[in-house]
């Protein structure tokens, strides 16, 4: 399949204090014809060929390169089998997992910022298991 | 540009890290666009036909659930697709049911088998963590070829 016939959807989600959704949707609506697009809570969907679709996020990750996330979607918005409006209502299959991620890209954001900077990442310690040896014993004392 | 594989598989965090670094990732979302696209597999909300259960034979025994086969089947081939892994290690949202958590452990376990560069990381829980675990994915990924292989 080539890449005109190819009609794929991206999911960009927006984590940035200086862009909003509405201006992302703006920013697509001017850019291409080709291309459709929804807005959502986290950001928005664009839909289209998939040359289309890739020149037009690069376009939208320019405008706050390490706060603004991009993953391709199976499903096409609307798609019955996982459009809420006909499943009844409820987040849709996947929504769970997206918004779990998307708690963490404010924190990814930053870690970028500061590889871009050349900022080497503190030590960090991180909290050791405990041994089954310790386990057994603490388990024993407290019989 | 190397395939990297990405473990959790339909993660938006990896999947991005990887595409911004140059290289093409191997997401779960891309092989079920092919899926849920394909004429005859339009049966919601299954977007699974029999054939997938067979196909996983490839990487389980017929005894293993015909679900964790039926995930095989898709993650199986981007396994061996792939020229480079990144797995997250005790990711929260890679918990599951038993069928999901299965197949976790089967992917993983083939990844580990296959003679590629491999970066395993800790899920990150704070700030400090979180710029290490992006400091190794983005050194990682930069110390892989970005020449196009075929």
């Amino acid at each position: 399949m080539n890449n005109e016939e190819d009609v794929i959807t991206k999911i960009v989600v927006i984590s940035s204090d200086s862009v909003l959704p509405i201006d992302a949707a703006m920013k697509v609506y001017e850019s291409e014809t080709s291309i459709t697009i929804k807005e959502t809570c986290f950001g928005t969907m664009v839909t289209g060929p998939r040359t289309a679709v890739d020149r037009v996020v690069d376009e939208l990750r320019a405008m706050d390169r390490n706060h603004i996330f991009v993953k391709e979607r199976g499903f096409h918005p609307g798609d019955e089998r996982r459009c809420r409006s006909v499943r009844g209502g409820g987040p849709r299959p996947g929504f769970h997992y997206l918004r779990e991620e998307v708690q963490m890209l404010p924190m990814i954001g930053k870690a970028l910022d500061a590889y871009d900077k050349h900022v080497p990442p503190a030590e960090i310690h991180r909290a050791e298991k405990i041994e089954v040896k310790k386990l057994k014993e603490i388990i024993e004392s407290n019989l | 540009m190397a395939k990297v594989i990405i473990y959790p598989i339909n993660s938006l965090i990896l999947s991005d890290l990887v595409e911004r670094f140059g290289h093409k990732p191997l997401a779960m979302m891309e092989k079920i666009k092919e899926k849920v696209n394909t004429v005859g597999v339009d049966s919601p909300p299954l977007n699974i036909t029999a054939e997938e259960p067979k196909m996983g034979l490839k990487y389980a025994a017929v005894e293993v659930p015909a679900g964790v086969r039926g995930r095989m089947a898709i993650v199986g081939p981007m396994i061996d697709e792939a020229e480079a892994a990144i797995i997250v290690n005790e990711a929260s949202m890679a918990f599951g049911c038993m069928g999901c958590a299965r197949t976790n452990e089967l992917t993983k376990y083939l990844i580990r088998q296959k003679e590629i560069p491999i970066l395993e990381v800790e899920y990150p829980r704070s700030e400090e963590e979180g710029k290490e675990f992006v400091y190794k994915i983005a050194e990682f990924l930069r110390s892989l070829s970005t020449e196009e292989r075929s």
